[in-house]
């Protein structure tokens, strides 16, 4: 890693790392009396690491001109390899959270090991650790592979999957302290993310410097996806984490925001996570994995257009409707639902037009599990929308809202869309980054799509009919016009659904487990006769495709 | 329209700050006018902010992630009122940074908690929820009872909500921490002080039943108990017939 850097690229990292170290000394002493002194700590010790790599590498002989005729893969293996660590860490998680939900007992009287401060570690671990380390690596790949040339510099890359890592481990090790803002999907402290939005702001200015150097004079669908993806969650991470720290030596901070604003500002954040996070980032994947692995060019471009410009400008409206019937003023409740109902068109194109391209492949779908993989995610992204906009109507939500229903949507969009492309795109990827001739065994893919299948029908189902039993157990009338259940009576339901959720669940992950030891074995098999077709960043003046071509 | 795309997409920052507009239209529409609206928030005028103590245990409510399976926010439908109480008003949580409204019920809403069972119910659910509710699938907070809470930061806690528009009085802020031990324990000199500065309708127990100590116990409870009744906006709405 540190042979690719520049001897320049060596004395900033060296620089970096050393302010890094300080900055998680200065918290350490500061908080010494506080959670943050642990967090502090652990700050110190990845700068230290970072010191470390760097001198333990700074002899090595400097990279030569020739490296400009190479795409720049390491950050992108790097990022694969972390990306299914944390998903295997934080669906292991999700799925110890889903048997306490069936056995509470199992917390050995301490808090870090209680349901609240599990949560989280689950929600970030898959979203930020899983999902973010997936979107950044394939970012990379598609933006040098769409634009043929190589990333911008050998240093960023490293900052950024380094520095979001940073941010990723800060968040969970912060939850088990019981340091947390409580923000749905945004609960880390005000330090990790004044230090995520330096990270990100590094991301951007790669993307566009890489940009910037393309071959290609049309920026491919793709990127326009990443873009924004890239663009859309700075904006809102940095709105929703407005707060005013205690104190210097404190993590706990107060959002600026109160009551019906704050529950606003989160839920424009929460659904455009959902929306700019978990959507047009991995669009942009489905958008270049898909394709090249079917052999076929995207269906329509003219479809490509209206798909995300509708995604982009319809998904900033619909967050109010997580706060049907609450205190919200009405009016913003009936925009939100109107913009959710609107939004399944540009979801279904976007999801059609992915499909479509699979005319003429689909004997490719039966035999290429890799290829299933990703088209099982078309399939699940269309069904994911369906059933949003469809819960996003009042009065289905007054129904469905606070039960295991959402649950099940969320759980339907994660599993069967955002893992499924991520596993597809790995698959792709990982014998073509390692110059092996194939994944070292396509029968364990085969076991990992089933079980994966199997994980997520199982989960789902269960999902859903505990939400709509909980749902409609809470809303029924006897004959004397008194509610029939209590809550207790509706809980006593759920055991046997939170058992098959747990199970399900456990099916997934043992599926990722298998893609996993899948992936490493590749790595470890003997390199193929090298084969370079297209895989070198063009010179100037070859010839000009057409995004969408 | 596709012609004119075709030109944009050629441009990286064209297409930044396409992006850029089409996702501010939305939120800017959505999100601007509840800060400017009078109708946004109701008027309460009695309403009274959080104690030292009840603030610690709300702290302690986030710090155990409680909002992840508890909401607090009575819907406008019948089942709910009928269930939980009067339905929430934008105003009860309008000294809430963060607001706790949730997303998720595996266990009921809290909003009407307040009052609804004595602090001993409390106590003896928190140390372990099977005692008193046999098929409760909460963990236990038994560790909270032992825990001594942790007050020296208390003024710098009320500052900071100041700072973001909770209505705390100076003097509220400089006697946080004697605040906080006299609402736990009654009959104490520091016990006054507490009723001067939040009124007479603030419960002053031991709120864990040791009025010797203030443990973390004492501070959820403390804020259990208050949970829905910082004003009675809610329950004068709903007898004079606005309900439903």
């Amino acid at each position: 890693m540190i042979s690719t850097l520049t001897d320049t690229e060596r004395q900033i990292a060296l620089v970096i790392s050393g302010l890094l170290s300080l900055v998680g000394l200065v918290l350490s002493a500061a908080g010494r009396h506080d959670p943050l002194g642990a967090q502090g700590f652990i700050i110190l010790a990845f700068g230290l690491s970072g010191v470390f790599l760097v001198i333990s590498g700074f002899h090595l002989p400097e990279p030569t001109e020739k490296r400009f005729s190479h795409y720049y893969d390491e950050p992108i293996k790097a990022g694969i390899i972390i990306a299914m660590l944390w998903a295997i860490v934080a669906m292991f998680v999700g799925d110890w959270v889903a048997w306490l939900l069936a056995y509470p007992e199992m917390t050995f009287d301490a808090a870090w090991a209680s349901f609240g401060r599990l949560r989280p570690i689950h929600t970030t671990g898959i979203i930020f650790g899983f999902g973010g380390n997936a979107l950044i690596a394939t970012s990379f790949h598609v933006m040098q592979r769409t634009s043929r040339t190589r990333l911008a510099d050998q240093l960023s890359p490293w900052f950024v999957l380094g520095g979001y890592n940073l941010f990723c481990i800060l968040a969970v090790t912060g939850y088990l302290m019981g340091v947390t803002q409580s923000k749905e999907y945004a609960e880390p402290e005000w330090y990790a993310d004044i230090w995520l939005t330096i990270v990100w702001i590094a991301y951007f200015a790669l993307y566009l410097r890489t940009l910037a150097r393309r071959k290609e004079p049309h920026i491919y669908v793709s990127n326009w996806y990443y873009l924004a993806f890239v663009l859309v969650v700075a904006m809102l991470h940095i709105v929703n984490n407005l707060a005013m720290p205690v104190s210097l030596g404190s993590s706990k901070s107060y959002t600026v925001f109160a009551g019906v604003q704050d529950a606003m500002v989160q839920w424009w954040y929460g659904h455009n996570a959902v929306a700019f996070f978990l959507t047009s980032g991995f669009l942009g994947m489905l958008y270049y994995y898909l394709p090249k692995r079917a052999g076929r060019p995207i269906f329509s471009y003219r479809m490509s257009i209206i798909g995300f410009w509708g995604i982009t400008f319809f998904y900033v409206w619909v967050g109010s409707h997580h706060l049907h019937y609450t205190a919200l003023p009405q009016w913003v409740q009936t925009l939100g639902m109107t913009f959710s109902v609107m939004l399944l068109v540009p979801s279904w194109i976007a999801a059609a037009n992915a499909l479509l391209t699979l005319n003429g492949a689909w004997h490719k779908v039966r035999d290429d599990a890799t290829l299933r993989f990703m088209m099982v995610a078309a399939l699940f992204y269309g069904l994911a929308t369906f059933e949003g906009s469809f819960l996003a109507i009042r009065p289905v939500n007054s129904l469905s809202h606070y039960t295991d229903w959402t649950v099940a949507h969320v759980h339907a969009g994660t599993l069967g869309w955002n893992s499924m492309i991520i596993f597809g795109a790995f698959y792709y990827l990982v014998p073509q980054l390692w110059k092996r001739e194939r994944i070292y065994s396509p029968v364990l893919v085969e076991v990992h799509f089933w079980l994966a299948i199997a994980g997520i029908f199982i989960y789902v189902f269960a999902m859903w009919n505990s939400g709509v039993i909980q749902g409609l157990m809470w809303r029924t009338y006897n004959n004397s016009g008194t509610l029939a259940y209590s809550f207790i009576d509706s809980l006593n339901a759920m055991h046997p659904y939170y058992i098959a959720r747990a199970t399900g669940g456990l099916l997934f992950l043992m599926g990722a487990v298998i893609g996993f030891y899948n992936i490493c074995m590749t790595i470890r098999s003997s390199p193929a006769a090298a084969k370079t077709r297209n895989e070198q960043p063009a010179t100037i003046g070859q010839s000009r495709l057409r995004p969408g071509e | 329209m596709f012609q004119a795309h075709y030109k944009l997409e050629r441009y990286s920052v064209g297409l930044v700050i396409a992006i850029i507009i089409a996702a501010s239209i939305g939120g800017i529409v959505e999100i601007a006018p509840l800060f400017t609206i009078d109708q946004t928030v109701e008027e309460a005028p009695g309403m009274r902010v959080y104690t030292p103590l009840e603030l610690a245990g709300r702290n302690i409510y986030v710090r155990e992630g409680c909002y992840a399976c508890h909401s607090q926010m009575i819907r406008t439908l019948r089942d709910e009122v009928e269930r939980y109480g009067p339905y929430s008003l934008a105003v009860e949580s309008q000294y809430d940074h963060p607001m706790l409204w949730g997303s998720k019920r595996t266990g009921p809403d809290l909003a009407r908690i307040g009052g609804k069972y004595s602090d001993q119910w409390h106590v003896a659910h928190l140390e372990n929820p099977r005692d008193v509710v046999p098929a409760s699938i909460m963990p236990a907070y038994s560790f909270l009872a032992r825990t001594q809470l942790r007050t020296d930061d208390l003024s710098m806690h009320l500052t900071a909500l100041k700072k973001v528009g909770v209505p705390y009085t100076d003097s509220m802020i400089e006697k946080a921490v004697e605040d906080a031990y006299g609402q736990a324990a009654p009959f104490s000199a520091l016990a006054d002080g507490v009723v001067t500065r939040y009124g007479d309708a603030t419960h002053i127990r031991a709120f864990d039943g040791d009025p010797g100590s203030v443990s973390e116990m004492d501070a959820l409870v403390a804020y259990l108990q208050i949970i829905g009744r910082l004003t009675d906006a809610a329950h004068e709405q709903k007898s004079s017939g606005d309900a439903e």
